[in-house]
């Protein structure tokens, strides 16, 4: 893997967002919004039940992580989006560019941009709302790792599917999160849910993480197993959609759509 | 040194039952403008892309500098190099930006140094901060050609590079570009529609007809060969009578 190569990739999205408002805002603009909105929802949900349960740390810390792994799937599809836009596949892939140095560009710029977002949050979450990490103790880092993960899969997911089926299927990448959310449990335990859903769930890393979450809000502990469980099944996501972005590339150098990705599909 | 930069054995290239290559084989020597020549549909595109590595042959190998295309990709990219009229570089970035992007893809080294080099021989001083996409399809064209040439390439494809430019810009660009094949080791396959510019620039040329090479030869000797009086009425000859020619 050649260092430089990698580093290109990276320092085109350097130069994109250092130009161009319209990059720089929805790093955290739209993090802000989630977390003021949610924010105050925790503290009003917090004077109206007589439960006792803090739901800053249960609603307001799911929001953020969940918020985390968004920025970190849209920053590898939207790096991603900025070759189909300017129409660069032919220019990009007819250099000695390999796949697994553009993947790792990728995801190191998506690594860079939700940095920003990722801040943003915790400054305005804690500063603001009074979110407290300590009460997630060590827990916090194989919860983020997780959810980095499982960011990363489904970036390179889309990215495929987007490469396979031309560029009007962005619209179909933005809803993945949403259809995920209900199964993952993000904001309720996955008890709520009818047992085909609780089935789905254990398929999905982050269903692992907001269950984790509420454990250690109540007070109990998170079972080793299942975080052991949920970074397994994280990293065989990641490999999962590196042979799927793989395979699609094989298919689109085999059909000649790189050359002509505008046609959409060519068999 | 190799005898060829370039080498493309019984290449094919279908879809579904339809052939756009047909079992074509040429070689492209150090020094060497060999133009791939032949009406639009003939394959000429398809042929490079090919060589670019970004189309699957269904048959065949294309080697660059003696390494295979398929199996070592990335090495034998990183002695070619391309420009072509439907592959304009990123609108978004400046000149500089896309100038240094491409360097990094390409392991140019020391490549401030380069672009300022480029920058001066493509006439693109006054554009270094200017975004690509503000640019005029000329300048476009011309910092396509800088970026072909960040390189040094060993092997240099051409699809019609001086479409787009005037006439007085389009004869200082063939300059540069038979200045690059005579000063160094790199060949040049080079398409066009324009023969006056063939004849002036190739050493040899193919000409191309459904996927096939009909013909080959010295553009300046061919035409006479086959009862033409210049490269323009042989085109056009492969254009509307490619059996007769390719029986003849």
């Amino acid at each position: 893997m050649s260092f430089h190569r990698v580093l290109a990739i990276l320092l085109r999205q350097y130069y994109l967002i250092r130009g161009s408002f319209t990059r720089v805002l929805p790093l955290f603009v739209w993090v802000v919004v989630d977390i003021v909105l949610w924010g105050f929802m925790t503290k009003y949900l917090n004077t109206v039940t007589s439960s006792g349960l803090d739901f800053v740390p249960m609603i307001l810390g799911a929001v953020l992580l969940w918020d985390f792994f968004l920025r970190i799937m849209q920053g590898v599809t939207m790096a991603f989006f900025e070759d189909v836009w300017s129409r660069n596949f032919l220019n990009i892939f007819a250099t000695p560019l390999l796949i697994s140095e553009y993947v790792t560009g990728l995801v190191l710029s998506s690594m860079a941009t939700s940095c920003v977002g990722l801040v943003t949050m915790v400054v305005l979450a804690t500063g603001v709302f009074g979110l407290s990490f300590m009460v997630y103790g060590a827990m916090l880092v194989p919860f983020v790792l997780v959810l980095f993960l499982f960011g990363i899969a489904l970036g390179i997911l889309g990215c495929s599917i987007v490469l396979r089926f031309g560029p009007a299927a962005e619209w179909f990448i933005w809803p993945i999160p949403a259809l995920i959310a209900p199964f993952a449990g993000v904001f309720y335990p996955l008890t709520t849910l009818p047992a085909w859903m609780q089935y789905v769930a254990h398929f999905l890393p982050p269903a692992y993480v907001f269950e984790g979450m509420r454990t250690l809000v109540a007070g109990g502990n998170v079972p080793a197993g299942a975080m052991v469980s949920s970074l397994c099944l994280a990293v065989f996501d990641v490999v999962l959609a590196c042979v799927v972005f793989t395979r699609t590339y094989r298919h689109a150098v085999r059909t000649g759509l790189i050359a002509r990705y505008s046609a959409e599909n060519l068999g | 040194m190799l005898d060829h930069v370039l080498s493309v054995t019984s290449l094919c290239k279908n879809y579904g039952t339809k052939a756009a290559v047909e079992g074509v084989s040429f070689d492209v020597a150090p020094g060497e403008i060999v133009g791939l020549l032949g009406p639009n549909g003939a394959g000429k595109t398809t042929t490079i892309n090919m060589i670019l590595g970004v189309l699957e042959p269904s048959a065949g190998t294309v080697r660059i500098n003696g390494l295979d295309i398929q199996s070592r990709r990335s090495e034998a990219l990183a002695c070619t190099n391309f420009a072509a009229v439907y592959a304009p570089l990123p609108g978004n970035l400046t000149v500089v930006e896309n100038l240094n992007f491409f360097g990094l893809l390409y392991g140019v080294k020391d490549i401030p140094r380069r672009i300022e080099e480029l920058v001066a021989q493509f006439s693109l001083a006054a554009f270094r901060h200017v975004k690509c996409g503000a640019l005029s399809s000329g300048e476009q064209t011309r910092l396509c050609l800088a970026k072909a040439m960040l390189n040094r390439p060993q092997l240099l494809l051409l699809d019609e590079p001086t479409a787009s430019l005037d006439p007085s810009t389009a004869r200082d660009i063939r300059t540069k570009i038979r200045t690059f094949t005579t000063g160094g080791t790199g060949g040049v396959l080079w398409t066009s529609h324009n023969m006056h510019e063939v004849e002036a620039v190739c050493d040899r040329v193919l000409f191309l007809s459904h996927g096939k090479i009909l013909l080959q030869g010295d553009p300046r000797t061919l035409p006479a060969q086959h009862g033409k009086k210049a490269l323009e009425d042989l085109f056009i000859a492969v254009a509307r009578e490619p059996l007769t020619l390719a029986n003849g």
